[in-house]
């Protein structure tokens, strides 16, 4: 595959796999709170239909890793796998963030991590939300001050 | 007046208008539905598309990638076929817009304070920048009436803001707006429910809020009021015509050195001829220039109606230093408008500080879990890996969070240019921005950081972080074409007419003298209608 083919298909094959186990390392399952990881298949297969506009900076994200893990990332052990991606995560810049980004904006809409934040997975149209309308008589500390705007008609004070 | 298209090139010629206007946004629906009386023949060419309201993020489960995909604020990102590209590398603030109808409405945060009596007077009061050659008390019955037609959620007797009658009730303070209020009382400082451009009930109608909570990038109910539910429909009704993925390229001349009209590339991409008596920019203060400097010709070499050199110059776009921290307790977050109230409490000048002019803060409910997780790793709040889900859960909806919304100055060096080698898709120059923060805002912008600080600490907050300028683009697009009385200092006059081409109007916040700080678009729209009012009342004499 050519490069500009690689550029317009998306990620190769041997980068979906680099960028599962990322994803993994990057936001892990949790039995504590009830939570799967963000390598889960429903949400890595939104990952990965989801790059768009980040498609390129993600790819740079994980040559950065294979150039940190020395080669085949998905051939580390747990513990250097780790090393390496916490060293690409540490790294400011970009391509981090739109890698954080694409990962994130898949994670926090699956319904399973809604249920676990306590979150109703529904979108907020059309039933909208409940607001509070808070301690008006706050206001009453301000009301009544003395003008603070400058009326530039008179004296310019 | 002969309206005469370049004779050498072989273009479709579409019929005559008597007034077109370039641009559906905040400026040009208020000025093409306010002429609409006139019985005159008005069209308006728009380079985007209408948005339904079924297409908003919040409709789907996606609402919040959206916003970093087909609703970003960056066109440069966003990249629609309707979009054109912006190079701001030489900027230290991105550029947001939005092409469509309703334009920077369709994505704005609907928060509508107006500018002060004192920011028309800066040059006056402050020794600084220039005076505008109007006042605000010229424009105080147009603020009133845009207010009446857009729809204000707020409530008078503000005593740091001048006297007004907002249409609506304010927006709930809710559990965030409460713990603000009790950190600003604690501390002696002003606060007020802001003015916001939202139905809190139904409103000419449009349905009340039921708190979406994602307000920028478009609200699906329908409660805010962006100008393609307020002002386009009854222009609509009135027989403004309106065109979309209509590109203008150039503002073509005649032999009198009047604006004959448009050079525009319609929705097939062919290029064709739109003659008008009078032209009226309402493209933002970087499409305008833009605009401008590509209608340059023999007669106008540097640009249509650039004499003073001043088109493009004085970019001001308001630097807006955000600081955040979280509490203990839960809050609002995305339930609800985004926006909850502000403080004017350093908004004008005080000789004791280490700058002029002022700022207002402004006081922001929360986000939603996306955005949180998405800036609190980019801000290294948010870890990875084991501890990520323990620190989440301090981090969603615990969020307080204050904009600094930093009067900027003008200044030459901050400019708008013709890129060399960016293009759009029609192959347009693009523009080019040259901006950086002057000294004085710089301490402004310190001095609001360190107060915002203080109030959150005040409000039980930890974890306290501030983003300065980078992450922060409010789109606030001014200056670019100065309004003024002297044709040598500024681009348009006292009425939005352009000093050297007598038919040509511009009525965006490319007029702004100065940029206050407040957010622009309630008083870009009271000045679309006072020039408006202007023409109306001088439409025998207007080109005199």
């Amino acid at each position: 595959m050519s490069a500009s083919e690689i550029l317009t298909a998306g990620l190769t094959s041997t980068e979906f796999r680099d960028l599962r186990r990322l994803a993994g390392i990057m936001v892990p399952v949790s039995a504590e709170y009830g939570v799967p990881g963000a390598d889960d298949e429903t949400i890595f297969a939104d990952i990965a239909r989801s790059l768009g506009r980040d498609t390129s900076a993600v790819r740079m994200a994980l040559a950065m890793l294979r150039e940190i893990a020395g080669g085949d990332f998905c051939s580390l052990d747990v513990e250097n796998a780790e090393t390496a991606a916490m060293t690409l995560l540490s790294r400011n810049g970009p391509v981090v963030t739109a890698l954080g980004r694409a990962v994130l904006q898949c994670y926090y809409r699956d319904d399973r991590v809604m249920r676990g934040l306590g979150l109703e997975a529904v979108a907020p149209f059309p039933k909208g939300r409940p607001l509070e309308q808070g301690d008006w008589s706050l206001l009453d500390a301000v009301r009544g001050r003395p003008r603070m705007w400058r009326d530039d008609r008179g004296t310019g004070e | 007046m002969a309206a005469l298209a370049d004779p050498n090139v072989d273009r479709p010629t579409d019929d005559i208008v008597d007034v077109l206007v370039i641009g559906a946004g905040a400026s040009g629906a208020v000025v093409a539905s306010s002429l609409a009386e006139t019985r005159m023949k008005i069209l308006c060419l728009e380079q985007g598309d209408w948005v339904k309201s079924s297409e908003f993020p919040t409709n789907g489960r996606d609402w919040e990638a959206r916003r970093y995909a087909d609703f970003d604020i960056s066109p440069n990102r966003r990249a629609r076929d309707t979009d054109y590209p912006i190079n701001d590398d030489n900027s230290i603030m991105k550029i947001a817009n939005f092409n469509g109808v309703g334009g920077g409405t369709i994505l704005f945060t609907a928060h509508y304070p107006r500018m002060h009596p004192s920011d028309f007077r800066v040059r006056t009061l402050d020794g600084i920048a220039d005076d505008w050659p109007i006042d605000y008390w010229a424009l105080e019955p147009y603020f009133a009436e845009n207010d009446r037609i857009t729809g204000v959620a707020g409530l008078a007797g503000d005593p740091a803001y001048p006297p007004h009658e907002p249409t609506m009730p304010p927006v709930p303070l809710g559990k965030s707006g409460t713990r603000y209020a009790q950190a600003m009382n604690q501390l002696g400082w002003h606060w007020w429910p802001s003015d916001i451009a939202l139905a809190t009930t139904d409103y000419n109608g449009r349905a009340k809020c039921i708190n979406l909570g994602h307000c920028t990038p478009g609200c699906a109910q329908g409660a805010k009021a962006s100008v393609d539910i307020t002002y386009w429909p009854q222009a609509l009704r009135a027989r403004v015509e309106l065109r979309t993925r209509c590109r203008v390229r150039e503002i073509t001349t005649n032999q009198h050195g009047m604006a004959s009209g448009v050079i525009y590339y319609d929705p097939k991409g062919v290029e064709r001829f739109q003659p008008a008596e009078i032209v009226i920019l309402a493209a933002n203060g970087i499409g305008t220039p833009r605009l401008l400097l590509n209608s340059a010709s023999p007669r106008f070499p540097d640009g249509l109606a650039n004499s003073s050199g001043l088109v493009g110059k004085n970019l001001m776009l308001h630097p807006w230093p955000q600081i955040l921290g979280y509490v203990e307790d839960e809050l609002d977050g995305d339930r609800g408008p985004q926006t909850v109230m502000w403080s004017k409490e350093f908004y004008e000048t005080d000789t004791a500080r280490d700058f002029v002019r002022g700022y207002t803060l402004q006081f922001a409910r929360g986000t939603g879990p996306v955005n949180e997780a998405i800036t609190s790793m980019a801000a290294g709040r948010l870890p990875w890996g084991k501890d990520h889900h323990r620190i989440y859960r301090t981090l969603l909806y615990h969020r307080l969070m204050i904009g600094v919304a930093c009067e900027d100055l003008p200044e030459e060096h901050n400019r708008v240019t013709l890129d060399p080698v960016l293009k759009d898709s029609h192959g347009i120059a693009a523009p080019r921005i040259d901006y950086t923060v002057s000294e004085n805002t710089h301490r402004m912008m310190e001095h609001g950081i360190a107060r915002a600080s203080e109030i959150l600490a005040t409000a039980g907050a930890k974890n306290i972080g501030c983003s300065r300028t980078l992450l922060n683009s409010p789109g606030h697009l001014l200056g670019t074409a100065r309004m003024g009385l002297d044709p040598t200092r500024s681009v348009v006059n006292e009425w939005g007419r352009c000093h050297d081409v007598k038919n040509l109007f511009i009525v965006d916040g490319s007029i702004f003298v100065t940029s206050g700080g407040v957010n622009p678009t309630s008083t870009i729209q009271a000045l679309a209608l006072y020039i408006a009012d202007s023409i109306k009342k001088r439409l025998a004499t207007l080109f005199d």
